[in-house]
């Protein structure tokens, strides 16, 4: 059977001794699209900056390829971190750069390469994401979806085996939610790399994932795990079947 | 950049015209530098006919191996030399596939590098605009202050006295210190070449009217001008980046009227206030360089009354005034005149104490001149 890449162990978060997740434990695997997803307020994004070393865990832990990145210090913690990229839900380009030294940066810090090959890369790395031709602009001269794209393709700047994107499709059009959802699967396949991805816009849902964890934030515990159209007409929770099949409160 | 240097994994064979770069091991971002100088020194060392990547025990290659490759294929291309792959795996066919030839070859716009002479006409034109852009404002600050003037419950007086706090009271320790100091060094300065005539009483008058005229009110506005005129450019300028400015205006609220006149009365009644502190530390300071050159105190009170004339103390607070009025309002401009990005609210806060600075300093220096031909 094949190793988990992440393993979630028994993981309690908190904020000032409040708990938001209670307890739970779950496994992605190599190559697949993960996707956390829940209500407004549920704590995917909370769950997400755990996975990524940004907080601790009130208990538990969280284990990339067996090291745990909470609790990794000096050279263990670069060594997770490059098998790590993430896309933040604003992009979070860094503004006063162009989006060739956005994607190059990771590469001059921690690489050898020349630097001719350090450009060619980053050409690469944007024309992978559909955003050939706009290696000289900024940030701002962009729209919010192509600046989704490129925080991605930033992410993947040293190729990362797990690849962590926050609210891919929010704030945008459908079509370019459809688009962007299109190339996660592409980069899926053609990269290999596994995807955690926290959203809570159902088309995305169906279109990229391959198994789905759904919190609830009353009971601040998984609820619901599968895939997405499985858990949409066989589930036994009510609350999941209302979330999937897009029903109002009564 | 990583100081390791790992050994090439690349290496390269040449024989009977053709070069054969043999791969061996992992091709990542950590072993394709080394790769990547290796295939170019061979390259430099022959001139071959036919060039083939041979990759048969090639056991990992990712987005910087990929790169080496579509490099040296594209090259090669171009410069009609045939070449060939050997033993590519199957699983990284998808990704090859991603860049067929010339596919990278999408033109980039290019980067703009001004001449000398185009930098200095923008230079001018920004620095036109910027004039028209605080004569704007000024009009448009006067206009909302007459309004206020007129219907004085049209302010937000509870902001305005929350600002009072902020820019006042909040900066009377910093005010003491830097009024304190300034008196006892310059009386201190004064001393020791005035002793040499037998003039120390009269640091006292040098103390009284430096200060009373010019340092105090001047000091004030400085630390003013980086305490709140930064502070000013900083929130409005977070708020233009957060979209609070533009729901203002859309909500009916313009924001000269609702951020800026605020920020302007209290300042405007605030630094001569401060400014009051400053002469009175500063007269202070001296008091103490005074009282170690052996003077009484009520020698040193008497002689400071006697060099002031009943003109200076107003003179001073008024210039305190018109100089709170412009670290206010240059404050509140520059905030409203932010960008976007990161860096755009950093740059509001320099531009706003720099401005602030530089008009406080011409403006008391017109002060200088009006006040001489009025006699005061």
């Amino acid at each position: 059977m094949t190793e988990p890449l992440i393993r979630v162990e028994n993981f309690t978060a908190a904020y000032d001794g409040e708990v938001v997740i209670n307890d739970i434990s779950f496994e992605v695997f190599p190559g697949e699209v993960f996707v956390i997803l829940g209500g407004s307020g549920c704590g995917k994004s909370t769950m997400l900056k755990h996975m990524i070393g940004l907080y601790k865990p009130a208990t538990g832990r969280i284990l990339i390829e067996g090291d745990d990145l909470a609790s990794a210090e000096g050279d263990l913690r670069l060594k997770v971190l490059r098998k790590i990229g993430v896309m933040y839900q604003s992009g979070a380009l860094f503004g006063s750069m162009t989006l060739m030294q956005n994607v190059r940066l990771a590469m001059e810090e921690f690489t050898t390469l020349p630097d001719e090959a350090m450009t060619l890369l980053a050409r690469m790395k944007l024309k992978l994401v559909g955003l050939a031709g706009f290696e000289n602009h900024f940030p701002a001269e962009i729209s919010g979806g192509m600046q989704k794209r490129a925080a991605i393709a930033r992410a993947m700047a040293l190729d990362p085996r797990i690849l962590f994107l926050d609210e891919p499709s929010a704030g945008l059009d459908p079509v370019t939610s459809a688009d962007l959802d299109q190339m996660i699967k592409r980069l899926a396949k053609t990269l290999g790399v596994t995807f955690v991805v926290v959203t809570h816009e159902l088309p995305s849902i169906y279109a990229i994932a391959d198994r789905v964890i759904m919190l609830d934030k009353r009971v601040k515990k998984i609820v619901a795990t599968g895939k997405p159209a499985e858990l949409r007409d066989h589930s036994d929770n009510p609350w999941v079947r209302q979330f999937f099949n897009r029903e109002a409160s009564a | 950049m990583s100081s390791a240097t790992a050994a090439p994994v690349l290496r390269a064979e040449f024989s009977a015209g053709t070069l054969t770069l043999v791969v061996e091991g992992r091709l990542d971002a950590e072993t394709t530098g080394p790769a990547w100088r290796a295939a170019d020194s061979a390259l430099r060392a022959h001139q071959p006919g036919t060039v083939v990547f041979d990759a048969s025990r090639m056991t990992y290659c990712d987005g910087a191996g990929v790169a080496l490759f579509v490099r040296l294929r594209d090259r090669f291309l171009a410069e009609n030399v045939t070449f060939g792959s050997r033993g590519l795996s199957e699983s990284l066919k998808p990704l090859f596939d991603e860049f067929p030839p010339g596919s990278l070859d999408t033109p980039s716009r290019p980067v703009a590098h001004p001449s000398f002479v185009e930098g200095v006409g923008r230079t001018t034109d920004s620095l036109l605009k910027d004039v028209v852009a605080q004569i704007t404002f000024t009009g448009e600050l006067v206009v909302n202050l007459g309004r206020a003037a007129m219907n004085p419950r049209s302010v937000r007086w509870k902001d305005t006295w929350l600002v009072m706090e902020r820019a006042g009271v909040n900066a009377f320790p910093i005010i003491a210190l830097i009024g304190f100091l300034i008196g006892l060094i310059l009386a201190f300065q004064a001393a020791i070449p005035m002793k040499q005539f037998g003039a120390e009483i009269f640091v006292a008058d040098l103390v009284a009217l430096s200060v009373i005229r010019e340092l105090g009110p001047l000091m004030t506005a400085i630390v003013l001008a980086g305490r709140s005129g930064s502070a000013f450019a900083a929130e409005i300028g977070t708020m233009r980046v957060n979209e609070e400015i533009n729901a203002l205006t859309t909500m009916g609220l313009p924001p000269a009227r609702f951020l800026v006149i605020p920020k302007v009365i209290a300042t405007v009644f605030v630094t001569p206030l401060l400014a009051v502190f400053t002469n009175l530390f500063a007269l202070l300071g001296g008091l103490v360089v005074m009282w170690s050159l052996g003077f009484p105190t009520i020698t040193y009170i008497n002689e400071v009354k006697g060099a002031l004339k009943v003109g200076d103390l107003p003179s001073g607070l008024f210039k305190a005034a018109v100089f709170g009025l412009l670290v206010s309002g240059i404050g509140c401009l520059r905030g409203l005149q932010t960008g976007t990005g990161a860096s755009a609210v950093g740059e509001s806060t320099t531009r706003a104490v720099v401005t602030g600075i530089v008009l406080i300093i011409l403006s008391d220096g017109l002060f200088s001149v009006v006040f001489y031909y009025l006699g005061i």
